[in-house]
């Protein structure tokens, strides 16, 4: 059989298998797929569908224990499989290029960028010196600004987007057929994701080059790709132009995904998110019918017995039996407004800050990094307070002195209920400490891997519950049922439980001692969408039976959106906008705020008109004087805002922004944009380094 | 395939849990040649020990003035001593006093180190300044002089071998612990502790000690060769184990001067029986690294 020479790429009935406990369970089952030339295929998935195998299979970079159980990949007609050591050495370096996740890992840390490049051009034939002319002209091409410096530096030197684009130049470096992306966003800001995305789309066009985009994110393969298709327990599911598959999906679990995003402008009093329940069959695990079977909603006697086959419906395919009724799977929550949601106004305030200031190695002549810059805000009981911003924003900063854990600047105040809190945990009143809570990021850092789940959640109620014997076991029992974790997993260690069980034991210890305030620290960014949504929706359910307050930080602004009440937008530490989400989203917008909202667009958004942050978030060690935001402002007016900083002015009663453009000027700049606003989680793994 | 089974999907394990994980642990152990013959080695040395008395040829204590130093012979496999007394007989028997000094004094160095250790990484700031200084100071010290001054002032016991070596090999396992305990601070379930309002001691001892028991347990072991070479070296210079008893530092002591004479025997084999221990010990440890990094 021989492949088509129109299709760069094509896996024709691709399986594998990983050998685990001394069987074969195999992860990838029979995939075709073709991309063509110049074309960008996206493939999707949540974790363990498949994917990153798919990619590693297509170069030949199994782990160990894998292996091709069947299927042929060819490339340019050339079956992938067949070839041996030489061959393949030649098409890895000429034909096929990857860019991996986390780009730091494919560059040498100790060879300078320019010489790791011209490398790759010496290899292809090129003399020294014209390798080093085409390295330069290659950094221009992925639109690094000072080719020159960064030539000369080392990879740790750059930022995460730098990184990327060098990542990128070094995979075009050999002029290959195909590029392969492996979540090459994943860890970026949204800013900087925007750009990057922008760049594979500029690329794609000049190069002509066909690309296999891999990704748990919906929206970013949306904006990159032709067509898309959608793994899920190592089959494909659907495949399909990319329009067609996002607006009228034929399977039911893509049907799902699409629905747990938090997307639209949905908002909590709008009712719950919907969520896929169960969980991914184990690796291998599948019987003989449909793979999704346990997890739709539209099975039938047949769908357990019979595996669907791959329903082609005119260029969409849909492994589906009911492919025709997908959208009619139905919802796992309500969607119908709960009336008695609606918060009773008024509430009463329960956390108020004022002037608050962090500086990092603050000196006596007044230098010194300042991470959090007089930050004011009031939180009312039951409400939810969403704190967005770029990595470097402060946002962690200051959830971490609010908390306790790090030392403000004197002057500022803290008040919960009313009383004023002392700097330090440690000084601070055990009522006052027990009240304010955190749910940490990363589960993995802040559940204790020597306790079981059990010792964790019962340490706290012990602790912030005073609780003992038999109240305490009765205690644990309720609050694991109500964050939905069964007596197996409070025997185990949070080690053996998926990302998603892990965090509802975090949400367990920090609802220990009834608080009053959670801080939630990105509690989902690293969470696949549908168990996002189930943590999202567990948020929003304690809120209500508990009149909790949360400060909700992320920089998904779906997520914000659908949760808080009102949203605070943070810039290098200083407060840009602070209003009633509503007011936030549908704007007038600070300029920061609107070239945020639209680097996060809506899967299907048009993209022109979109509005691009150019360059880097400066340091916080030299903020920019002025406006701080004025050397990346797309609406700048002038040389006011390098010179003054501006106040924060109310556009509307409640709502500020810190702009010297007035509000109605900004309304009037900003054409209403269509507010369905969501991005797929895409998790920022990194910490928000205020820190020098 | 059951639904049941299928549903467990993402439940299963995605980590070993503990018992699993020291199992685990246990496992690549028992599959390291590097560790096995190590520890084969050392339970060697522990039968000779606990049995050997029963096992040797003869009476490791008993002198035969006739038949002193007699070179290796079928009679006597490593030859007889100054005093007629067996070689053999007393290499065999040799390791039972080093055996309990040197572990004795390694798990004290451990203990007073480990809580040294984490006590300095959790406080940082002017504890961990004032001891690691402290400690830098025992540390610069020649072990020699030490063990002398300190052994001056508390006499020539066993119990004062335990203790001098305890606490001078203590700042080098304080050092290793301190520095993973300041690793293990920066995570956010120690962050998690404070706002329980945990005290520092269950913090350090509850929270941080078990999670850094593998550093912990990599320095003893290699602490350990270092204590069986120092109460060797003790014991040649007369402190520590004393005679009659068949200790091989001792015996050394006792014997190097036969040397010149061409007694080779007398000194020879309790060398290598010594030399076999550190050996042993050296592999245990790295074994036991090589598992613990493995995870
Ligand atoms: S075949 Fe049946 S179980 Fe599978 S997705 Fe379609 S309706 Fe659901
Ligand atoms: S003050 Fe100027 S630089 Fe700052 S946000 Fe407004 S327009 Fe932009």
């Amino acid at each position: 059989m021989n492949g088509n020479a129109e299709n760069v790429l094509e896996l024709d009935d691709l399986s594998v298998a990983y050998r685990v406990g001394g069987t074969d369970r195999l992860v990838l089952r029979n995939v075709s797929l073709r991309i063509g030339r110049g074309e960008a295929y996206g493939l999707v998935g949540e974790s363990g569908c498949g994917k990153s195998t798919a990619a590693l299979s297509v170069v030949r970079y199994l782990p160990r224990n894998g292996s091709v159980a069947g299927g042929h990949v060819r490339l340019d007609g050339k079956d992938i499989m067949g070839l041996d050591r030489e061959e393949l050495r030649r098409v890895r370096a000429e034909d096929l290029s990857m860019v991996y996740q986390d780009p730091a890992k494919a560059l040498n840390p100790s060879i300078p960028i320019g010489r790791q490049l011209a490398e790759v051009f010496e290899i292809g034939g090129a003399s020294a010196k014209e390798a080093r002319s085409r390295a330069y002209e290659m950094l221009e091409k992925v639109q690094i600004s000072d080719p020159a410096r960064v030539m000369g530096g080392y990879p740790h030197q750059l930022s995460g987007g730098m990184q990327q684009r060098v990542g990128i130049a070094m995979a075009l470096a050999s002029d290959p057929k195909m590029l392969i992306l492996d979540e090459p966003t994943t860890g970026l800001d949204a800013t900087v994701e925007a750009e990057v995305l922008d760049l594979i789309g500029h690329l794609r066009r000049e190069f002509s080059i066909s690309i296999l985009f891999i990704s748990h994110n919906l929206a970013v393969v949306s904006r990159v790709c032709d067509r898309v298709g959608v793994l899920y327990a190592g089959m494909l599911v659907e495949e399909g132009p990319t329009d067609r598959v996002f607006r009228n999906p034929r399977h039911p679990y893509t049907v799902a995904l699409l629905r747990c995003l938090p997307g639209g402008g949905r908002r909590k009093s709008s009712g719950g998110l919907d969520t896929i329940p169960g969980f991914l069959p184990g690796l291998g695990a599948i019987g003989e019918g449909c793979a999704f079977a346990d997890r739709c909603g539209l099975a039938t006697e047949r769908c357990r017995t019979e595996r669907p086959p791959l329903h082609d419906l005119d260029g969409q395919m849909s492994r589906c039996h009911f492919h025709d009724r997908a959208q009619s799977l139905p919802h796992t929550t309500r969607h119908a407004p709960d009336e008695s949601r609606e918060p009773p106004a008024p509430r009463r305030p329960v956390l108020r800050v004022q002037g608050l200031n962090k500086t990092y190695g603050r000196d006596r002549a007044g230098g010194g990094v300042a991470a959090v810059k007089d930050l004011s805000l009031e939180l009312k009981a039951g409400q939810t307070l969403g704190l967005v911003g770029e990595s470097g924003s402060g946002k962690t900063t200051f959830a971490r002195t609010l908390l306790g854990l790090i030392e403000p600047d004197e002057g500022g105040r803290i008040e919960l209920d009313g009383k004023e809190l002392a700097e330090r945990v440690g000084d601070r009143s055990f009522e006052q400490t027990k009240s304010l809570q955190i749910i940490f990021q990363n589960p993995d850092s802040a559940l204790n891997r020597s306790h079981s789940v059990r010792g964790l959640i019962g340490r706290a109620l012990r602790q912030l519950g005073g609780l003992r014997g038999a109240a305490m076991d009765r205690r644990l029992k309720e609050l694991a049922g109500s964050v939905r974790l069964t007596d197996h997993h409070l025997s185990v260690s949070p080690r053996q439980l998926s990302g998603g069980l892990k965090q509802r034991v975090a949400i367990a210890r920090a609802f220990a001692g009834d608080p009053s305030v959670v801080v939630c620290d990105e509690p989902t960014s690293a969470l696949d969408v549908s168990v996002q949504a189930a943590i999202l929706n567990l948020l929003v359910e304690l809120q209500s039976e508990r009149d909790v307050s949360y400060i909700f930080i992320s920089h998904d602004l779906g997520v914000v959106r659908y949760l808080s009440d009102n949203v605070l937008v943070l810039y290098l530490g200083r407060v840009m906008e602070y209003g009633p989400s509503e007011e936030v989203f549908s704007g007038p917008h600070h300029p920061y705020t609107e070239a945020l909202l639209s680097a996060a667009s809506d899967i299907g958004d048009a993209e022109d008109g979109r509005i691009r942050l150019e360059g880097e978030i400066p340091s916080a060690a030299a903020p920019p004087s002025g406006c701080a935001f004025h050397t990346r402002c797309p609406r700048r007016i002038g040389s006011i805002c390098d010179e003054l900083d501006p106040p924060l002015k109310e556009a509307q009663s409640g709502h500020a922004i810190r702009c010297h453009i007035p509000a109605d000027e900004l309304a009037a700049l900003q054409v209403q944009r269509p507010s369905t606003l969501s991005r797929p989680v895409s998790a920022e793994r990194r910490d928000d380094n205020g820190r020098p | 395939m059951t639904a049941a089974e299928v549903k467990t999907g993402i439940d299963r394990p995605v980590a070993r849990p503990r018992h699993d994980r020291v199992r685990l642990v246990l496992r690549t152990l028992s599959r390291s040649g590097v560790f096995l013959s190590g520890f084969a080695i050392i339970l060697f040395w522990v039968c000779c020990a606990l049995f050997g008395n029963y096992l040797v040829p003869y009476d490791p204590l008993a002198s035969d003035i006739i038949n002193a130093l007699v070179p290796p012979s079928s009679a006597h496999w490593f030859g007889t001593d100054q005093l007629g007394r067996d070689v053999f007989s007393r290499v065999i028997v040799g390791s039972r006093d080093i055996l309990v000094v040197a572990p004795a004094a390694t798990l004290l160095a451990t203990v007073i180190g480990s809580a040294l250790g984490l006590c300095t990484g959790y406080f940082r700031g002017f504890v961990d300044d004032v001891v690691s200084r402290l400690m830098e100071a025992v540390m610069a010290i020649p072990g020699v002089i030490l063990a002398l001054l300190a052994i001056v002032s508390l006499g020539t016991s066993k119990v004062a071998v335990i203790v001098v070596i305890g606490l001078s090999f203590a700042p080098n396992i304080a050092r290793t612990v301190r520095s993973a305990v300041m690793q293990e601070r920066e995570l956010d379930y120690v962050a998690a502790a404070h706002l329980r309002r945990e005290s520092a001691v269950h913090v350090m001892f509850v929270e941080i000690l078990p999670n850094v028991i593998p550093p912990i347990l990599v320095e003893s072991t290699v602490r350990l060769g270092y204590a069986i070479f120092a109460v060797a070296t003790l014991s040649f210079i007369g402190f520590g184990i004393q005679p009659p008893s068949p200790d091989w530092g001792l015996s050394i002591s006792t014997n190097y001067g036969m040397i010149n004479g061409g007694f080779w025997w007398t000194v020879l084999f309790d060398a290598l029986a010594i030399a076999s221990v550190v050996i042993a010990v050296n592999l245990v440890a790295d074994g036991v690294q090589g598992a613990f990094n493995e995870r």
